[in-house]
């Protein structure tokens, strides 16, 4: 890693990795991201090879999964780039994959020799893995982010979703923020000039863990933050993850129907939300792919007066 | 009513031996876990003192084969917050990969491997995705990996005709 962090060049280059779920149900938070890192200067390079990370096996078979992620972690290591993930899911799974590896000599080993006994393929553990948002707060950074800000969105009151695994386990990320009380998704927010809302159980789990098994349950949990959300009359949620997304987004419907009730609650990516911050038109950010359309959000945007 | 005879005192060693569930035997039942909860918050099914406390005293057969153990989110509260670091998420995984191994293994868990195998992802990409990705100008994917059904071949852990359904 010190390597990398010799040459500032490389430091805002990435491979980025896509998951099974943003390429199919997340477009718009893949477009969004690609306009708002090309104005941040980050570069990114992409690897069409890439499987699942891991993590939806880890409940059948530990091994599996850790197979699967230093499979991607191998393609990743080729390119002599650090690993930015869009889901939050897929970073944990990454993240904590990596560790395993690093941590245990003969785990290593067994790995690679499976690796290169069934895929032809090796991992050296070299590989460092993070997610777009928290390259956006730590390497970008405010100033860097602000500089670009070109229209108003102080009329707006959004309420931050961090999701889980963006944040837990801290084991894992090294503590890098408190995972009872993160800021960082609410820092953002206040930079691109909008208004980042409290509310109730505002760190509670979606409930897509459970969706597979248990759709009534996952569908309850959704259901509680939407309703707190609803209290505090905030324009949009903002969230991190395609698969937060899924329950609060896709799902809501579903959740209207089942509780008798109406949300029409928009959700946003937070690189959208950026994105209009910096004047980037709603096209390029995909924003007519949301399927909770957020007129009224969009008319409160004005134009920066200079 | 619980019957020492059909209990399994060993049952903790296993799922000590499992990743994930190395500190089972440090959990002293203070219900931190269950408190903060959120699957808990919404349905009584879900209980993870309870959980613990019956792989404790050794109710294999019933942990194993209950539907209990797949409601855990992994969203890691209680991970975070367990005084004696049992690592719940992890716990609750060591412990499904060992009801997996013992045969019992959820149909939609089934499914998703089902796709894994086939796609090497959990959902198709299909010429439609690639042919969207062209208009916005980016890297198409590749729709196909072979190498999850190898990793999963591999580990022998399922049969190819259980897998391929």
């Amino acid at each position: 890693m010190k390597r990398r962090l010799k040459d500032s060049h490389l430091n805002s280059q990435y491979t980025l990795f896509l998951g099974c779920t943003v390429p199919v149900r997340a477009f718009n938070y893949e477009i969004s991201t690609r306009k708002v890192a090309d104005r941040l200067g980050i570069l990114f390079s992409d690897i069409p090879e890439f499987c699942c990370c891991g993590y939806p096996v880890k409940s059948v078979n530990h091994y599996a999964y850790l197979l699967m992620a230093a499979r991607n972690l191998a393609l990743a290591e080729e390119k002599g780039l650090p690993l930015c993930t869009l889901c939050s899911a897929c970073c944990g799974a990454l993240t904590e994959a990596n560790h395993e590896i690093q941590e245990d000599q003969d785990l290593h080993k067994r790995i690679n020799d499976d690796l290169s006994r069934w895929l032809g393929k090796r991992y050296e553990g070299e590989v460092k893995v993070t997610h777009f948002i928290r390259v956006l707060q730590q390497e970008v950074g405010e100033k860097r982010i602000t500089a670009e800000i070109q229209a108003d969105l102080s009329s707006l009151s959004l309420a931050p979703h961090y999701g889980c695994h963006y944040t837990k386990p801290s084991t894992i990320y090294r503590r890098v923020e408190d995972p009872e009380n993160p800021t960082s998704l609410d820092r953002l927010i206040e930079v691109s000039g909008a208004k980042s809302i409290a509310y109730e159980n505002k760190l509670q789990c979606c409930g897509g863990g459970v969706l597979a098994i248990d759709e009534e349950v996952a569908l309850a949990m959704a259901h509680s933050k939407l309703e707190h959300i609803r209290a505090h009359q905030a324009d949009a949620m903002v969230l991190l993850c395609p698969f937060c997304n899924i329950m609060y987004e896709s799902n809501q419907r579903k959740i209207e129907k089942v509780y008798g009730k109406e949300y029409k609650l928009p959700i946003l990516f937070y690189p959208q939300i950026l994105g209009l911050a910096m004047g980037i038109g709603q096209e390029e950010l995909g924003i007519k792919m949301n399927r909770v359309r957020p007129t009224e959000l969009l008319k409160k945007i004005n134009k920066k007066a200079d | 009513m619980i019957h020492s005879k059909t209990l399994d005192p060993n049952f903790k060693f296993l799922i000590a031996q499992e990743p994930g569930g190395e500190n089972i035997r440090r959990c002293f039942s203070c219900g931190t876990c269950t408190a903060g909860c959120p699957v808990r918050e919404v349905t009584d099914r879900y209980n993870p003192r309870r959980i613990i406390r019956m792989a404790i005293l050794g109710m294999k057969k019933e942990v194993l084969s209950s539907q209990f153990i797949w409601l855990c989110s992994s969203c890691y509260t209680c991970f975070e917050r367990c005084p004696q670091d049992v690592k719940i998420p992890e716990l609750m995984n060591a412990i499904k990969n060992i009801a997996v191994k013992e045969g019992y293994l959820p149909p939609s868990m089934k499914i998703q491997l089902e796709l894994l195998s086939s796609f090497g992802r959990l959902l198709e990409i299909t010429d439609f995705e690639n042919e969207k990705r062209k208009e916005w100008d980016l890297p198409l994917l590749q729709e196909k990996t072979e190498d999850v059904k190898k990793i999963l071949k591999g580990l022998g852990f399922h049969r190819e005709e259980k897998i391929e359904g």
